[in-house]
């Protein structure tokens, strides 16, 4: 049998969306009252939960307290049943710890540190159904998360992903598309200045198309950015109605 | 709008996965039908035709689309790529099912859809939001798609019907399956089978010959009795090969005998590898390249080889009496020892049927529109067909193609596809041996084409990038004359340190050729350009190959430079690569080239660059030959052709100059030093190429052979064989080196590509070298090209893609490759022969001188010099008295009568061309001298009997 077609001569990809399309998003903001801000998100099939802790005091050893900002701390976790093969993965494999690391490094970007020298901030995010892009679904429910706790930020932190097929850039990759192993790229910006937080890639791609697929995760996570937008406002609205403001 | 799909899939382990895959339905995919304001938005240009009232249709008179469903598409591609048929709303659904059951239709119907006179629109039916259909509870996947397509066409019926309240504008659905034409017709929607609209397209009934005959389920027990027994179901099959009943193999038939053939079956187990299979009742309707599945029989019931030669004659096709007793003919006598494993097909698992080429014998009939086609490839058997058009085909050369096979049917049933030309017509033959040898020729498709660069073209400061100006370097090429498609240039100068720097300038042809692009893509699938006597096939468009690529002389050209820096010894100092520009000084041929060298007159740049090169030619070679290099020998002829008729006036052999080696010596240099830098950075993936050693016994020939003239051979390593072949010097008889050479050609085993992650043995036994590969032809092969691209990667000068580090993906293109380049060689051969033929048509009946190569039970293989032709003398011959034949393998020898033939004998023959079988003319050998009585023919050549093989022919055409 042959291969599966990621991209028709008609510019469909298997899910019917196009190229430059991205799937569904929904998200809601405050899922959980215990926790000082939380957020949910579903991308297509890929969903993720995200909850904040802190500003607080330093947890654990004090020599790890920074003098002039807030310690960032993100944990990254799946459950069990997020993938077809259920696989028990044991607590802070590599993987985790690395996802850890790379959301650290967007949110230490994006949230305004300085502003609470010598306390903690903890993100936990845990991923419980994945259908590709799971880098960027932590790092979007982790900003409506942030958000949610009330931590000033300088922007959103939004993200997505994009590959390369057939000399076409797509994105945000579902797990078809990414398990297909072309070259694929995950991308978290900061939507207004236009920073980009972190760029990650994998396999080779040579600089000739980077600029067309950084330009499509770029417009990608623009277009994230308006939804989670919405998101925030709507919640907004919803919090001041319940207010009675 | 979003639907999930949610299925389960077994995996591997055997456990069962979920899985939810995301399925968006939109709103903006559409119709294709120009004027519709519906779709005027939509992201689809417009792609059909307003208001097609051609093909005039008796059934249809209105103006109309076509619908055609899964099955359609895969049989009857041959009328859907006919001209006439325009306007068809191809469904995704459709598509994607041809995608996955055939992946040759699935090439065409892209290739049609493409081509933009035929209108063809491919609707994206299962993500439009109001055509998309849920599999219901109970439904099949199969049921699912058939209502699908269903859904869609009534659609489009109500959608067009939007357009305008006049608008007559109709979508005809096409389907085979009976009642899937009735639920349609029930939902309102016009439905046809494929043949009934053929039939009613009253200005085109030469499309009705097109059409696959397909007998469903219906009138397969029509008439007739049945023959075969029936083949069981894959699943069946499937068990009972998992089980061990049955075996899986690739069904050979045999060219001798229609009624026999060799299963291989697959696999690794060494015991019943090879079954035959004998009788019409046992090769039950496989076709030669099938995969079946066979069961192998009572060991009573086992059959040895027959060698009765057999052909399949009879014109009447139910006379099934009369062959059974032809199989028991083949039954008779068999010695025990000879039985082999038999065996008999029980089903199919994969058919290979191909468009077949050949010839009509028409049917005896008159007014009958049955008739038999005889394959060319007598592998293959007769073909019934029905056409109205048997006056015109016959003694023509016609394409045929098997759409099934029923059981109550003596021969498989097929429809006319093409007609290639009158038999015997050069452009007609060359068409059929290309075909029969699978040879990619059509014209490149614009979808290819579009990938050339826009004319007029000059070399850009983009080009320049990562690239050297050599242009003020004296390169030239050396090529044999009338070569326009010139790969390679060279340069040798000396430095300043009074070192020589040596140049080898190749072609830069992955400059052009992007990866994955439809231009790649072609040019990978043909692999290689095929020289013909007189014609080309192009493995790129010709202004690639004979214009932007080739190295022609005082144009700038892109390049791929190797160069080296050497002494005065020939050894190497220095090896560097990079991209570059060059402009050639020159474009000469060997002759050319040899003269400059040869004349002392001439001391310009050029001739001393080629008198540098020549020097240490001769010093490369002598080196390798010393390894264990071997110089081996094929009489390769050149045809004179006639200026103006074409024909061939005059056989030629090549002739060899100091020049040729000089330009192969440095190639070789090159093509070795590109094989190590690659191999250096690409491990796992550098595309290489090996020549196994031969095993020991395919040497005996050999050995024996040169033993019967008091030589000693040695086969141990390639430098032993080497010498012993360099020490053959016989005074009386000079040409003895020379076929020894021959044949040691015929004992060597053939060279491949493979990918070196997969491999471990990587030595070139005929060059004597550890390492090679192919980097100096790109223009005109394909693993030139990925060599190409692999070295740019390693130099940084380009950049890599997925597929060129993936081994499997390099792996499969390798066997491609090689498959190729072994068709390549065939289609060449073939085309000499023909072109041998041609020449002794218009010679007339000759004597020459031959030596013997080989001698067989019942004949002679000789060649003869004049001509590098070789040919057989058969001494047994139907309605003749057999002669006395005495046969010594040790030897080898043959003794006919009182006479014995040896290996090397000179013999005088006589060469004529039978025309006897028209679709098989052949170059008949009748012995002249040493006279046998009754078997030689006099040698008195004014005696000579033409009418022969005349009367032969007449008896035997019908
Ligand atoms: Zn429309």
């Amino acid at each position: 049998m042959a291969g599966l077609e990621l991209l028709s001569d008609q510019g469909y990809r298997v899910d019917g969306r196009r190229a430059r399309e991205l799937r569904k998003i929904q998200a809601r903001m405050g899922v959980f009252a215990q926790a000082d801000g939380s957020a949910y998100i579903e991308q297509g099939n890929t969903k993720a939960l995200a909850v904040v802790y802190g500003p607080h005091e330093i947890r654990g050893s004090r020599s790890r307290a920074l003098p002039d900002r807030a310690l960032v701390n993100c944990q990254y976790s799946s459950a069990t049943f997020s993938t077809g093969e259920r696989k028990r993965r044991p607590h802070g494999d590599r993987k985790s710890c690395e996802m850890g690391l790379q959301l650290r490094q967007a949110f230490e970007a994006a949230i305004l540190t300085q502003l609470h020298p010598r306390s903690q901030i903890d993100i936990y995010v845990q991923v419980l159904q994945a259908d590709g892009g799971i880098y960027a679904a932590c790092v979007n429910v982790a900003t409506l998360a942030v958000l949610d706790a009330g931590i000033p930020m300088r922007d959103f932190v939004c993200a997505c992903s994009a590959g390369f097929v057939d000399g076409t850039a797509l994105a945000d990759l579902s797990h078809v598309e990414e398990a297909a192993g072309g070259p694929q790229l995950a991308l978290a910006l900061l939507p207004a200045s236009g920073q980009i937080a972190l760029l990650e890639m994998d396999a080779r791609l040579h600089e000739d198309h980077l600029e067309q697929v950084l330009e499509a995760a770029a417009q990608a996570a623009r277009d994230v950015h308006t939804v989670l937008d919405r998101v925030v406002r709507q919640h907004v609205q919803e919090a001041s109605i319940l207010l009675g403001d | 709008m979003l639907k999930s799909k949610t299925f389960l899939k077994k995996t591997r382990a055997g456990g069962v996965m979920k899985i939810v895959r995301e399925h968006y339905l939109r709103d903006d995919i559409g119709c294709g039908a120009p004027g519709c304001a519906a779709c005027g938005g939509a992201h689809e240009g417009p792609v059909l035709e307003p208001q097609p009232l051609d093909p005039a249709s008796s059934l249809c008179p209105q103006p109309h689309y076509l619908l055609p469903d899964t099955n359609v598409l895969l049989h009857q591609i041959d009328v859907l790529e006919d001209p006439a048929i325009r306007n068809v709303i191809v469904l995704q659904t459709v598509l994607q099912e041809v995608r996955n059951r055939s992946a040759p239709v699935y090439k065409r119907i892209r290739d049609v859809t493409n081509n933009q006179e035929k209108h063809f629109y491919t609707f994206t039916n299962e993500h439009h939001r109001e055509t998309y259909v849920e599999q219901q509870q109970g439904e099949n996947s199969n049921d699912r798609n058939d209502r699908a397509i269903r859904v869609a066409a009534k659609w489009y019926n109500e959608h067009l019907k939007k357009m305008s309240a006049e608008n007559q504008l109709q979508v005809i659905f096409i389907t085979n399956d009976r009642k899937n034409k009735e639920k349609a017709i029930e939902e309102g929607i016009p439905a046809f089978t494929c043949e009934e609209y053929v039939k009613s397209l009253t200005a085109n009934p030469e499309l009705i010959d097109r059409l696959a005959c397909l007998s469903d389920e219906g009138n397969e027990i029509e008439s007739g009795k049945v023959i075969f027994s029936e083949h069981l179901p894959l699943s069946k099959l499937q068990q009972g090969i998992k089980s061990g009943t049955y075996l899986q193999g690739t069904f050979r038939a045999s060219r001798e005998n229609y009624l026999e053939a060799t299963v291989w079956v697959h696999g690794d187990t060494e015991e019943n590898k090879e079954i035959i299979l004998q009788g019409l009742k046992n090769l039950n309707r496989a076709v030669h390249e099938d995969i079946v599945a066979v069961e192998l029989l009572p060991k009573n019931q086992w059959v040895a080889p027959s060698s009765v030669v057999l052909h399949d004659e009879g014109q009447n096709e139910d006379d099934v009496e009369k062959e059974e007793e032809r199989e028991r003919i083949l039954k008779t006598a068999v010695n025990e020892k000879m039985l082999k494993p038999t065996g008999r097909v029980v089903g199919i698992i994969k058919r290979n049927w191909r468009p077949y080429c050949g010839m009509l014998s028409k049917s005896d009939i008159k007014e009958s529109r049955r008739h038999l086609f005889t394959p060319a490839d007598k592998r293959i058997p007769r073909i019934r067909i029905e056409t109205r058009q048997a006056s015109t085909l016959e003694g023509r050369r016609i394409i045929v193609s098997i759409d099934g096979w029923p059981r109550n049917s003596r021969y498989p049933n097929g429809h006319f596809v093409k007609n290639l030309g009158e038999v015997g017509d050069k452009e007609t033959e060359t068409e059929v041996l290309l075909l029969e040898h699978d040879v990619p020729h059509q014209p490149f498709s614009q979808a290819v084409l579009s990938f050339l660069p826009k004319m007029p073209w000059s070399i850009t400061e983009k080009d320049m990038k990562n690239r050297e100006d050599l242009r003020h370097l004296c390169v030239c090429s050396v090529d044999p004359p009338g070569c326009t498609d010139i790969d390679d240039a060279l340069h040798c100068r000396e430095l300043e340190n009074g070192d020589l720097e040596v140049g080898v300038h190749i072609a830069d042809v992955s400059h052009f050729i992007r990866p994955g692009n439809a231009l790649d893509q072609e040019s990978a699938r043909r692999g290689t350009t095929v020289y013909l006597c007189e014609k080309r096939i192009d493995m790129v468009p010709e202004l690639l190959s004979s214009n932007l690529c080739s190295l022609r002389s005082n144009v700038d050209r892109l390049a791929f430079s190797c160069i080296w820096e050497m002494n005065h010894n020939a050894e190497i100092l220095k090896t560097r690569f990079t991209k570059s520009v060059i402009n050639s000084k020159a474009s000469l041929t060997y002759a050319e080239a040899q003269m400059r060298i040869d004349s002392a007159a001439m001391n310009d740049s050029i001739t001393t660059s080629l008198r540098g090169l020549n020097k240490l030619a001769k010093i490369l070679k002598k080196r390798r030959i010393e390894k264990g290099a071997l110089t081996l020998s094929s009489p390769e002829v050149r045809f004179h052709m006639d200026s103006e008729t074409h024909d061939p006036i005059d056989l030629q052999t090549k002739e060899l100059r100091e020049t040729n080696s000089m330009v192969e010596e440095f190639m070789l240099l090159a093509n070795i030093s590109v094989a190590k830098k690659i191999h250096e950075e690409f491990s796992e993936h550098a595309l290489l190429r090996k020549h196994p050693a031969p095993p020991p016994s395919n040497y005996e020939i050999l050995v024996k052979a040169a033993k019967s003239k008091n030589l000693e051979i040695k086969t141990d390593t390639a430098k032993a064989l080497a010498d012993s072949l360099d020490r053959v010097d016989s005074p009386i008889f000079p040409y003895l080196n020379t076929l020894l050479r021959i044949l040691a050609t015929r004992c060597m085993m053939q060279a491949v590509y493979f990918c070196s992650g997969m491999d471990n043995d990587f030595h070139h036994y005929g060059l004597a070298s550890p390492i090679y590969t192919h980097f100096t032809s790109p223009i005109r092969r394909y693993a030139d090209i990925i060599v190409h691209r692999l070295l740019a990667v390693a130099i940084g000068a380009d950049c890599t893609y997925p597929e060129l580090t993936d081994k499997h993906k390099l792996a499969d293109l390798c066997k491609n490759l090689n498959f190729r380049h072994k068709m390549a060689q065939y289609a060449q051969r073939a085309s000499v022969a023909f072109h041998t033929q041609l020449f002794f048509k218009s010679k007339g009946i000759v004597s020459e001188e031959a030596y013997i190569l080989f001698v067989r039970k019942n004949a002679i293989v000789v060649l003869i010099p004049k001509y590098g032709l070789e040919g057989t003398v058969f001494f047994e011959e139907k309605d003749k008295p057999k002669p006395r034949l005495i046969y010594d393998d040790e030897v080898p020898s043959l003794k006919i009568e009182d006479t014995v033939f040896h290996i090397f004998d000179k013999v005088k023959v006589r060469i004529m061309l039978d025309s006897s079988n028209l679709q098989h003319q052949k170059i008949r050998m009748l012995l002249v001298e040493p006279q046998i009585p009754g078997i030689s023919v006099p040698t008195d050549t004014s005696n000579m009997d033409n009418s022969e093989p005349e009367r032969k022919k007449k008896k035997l055409q019908k």
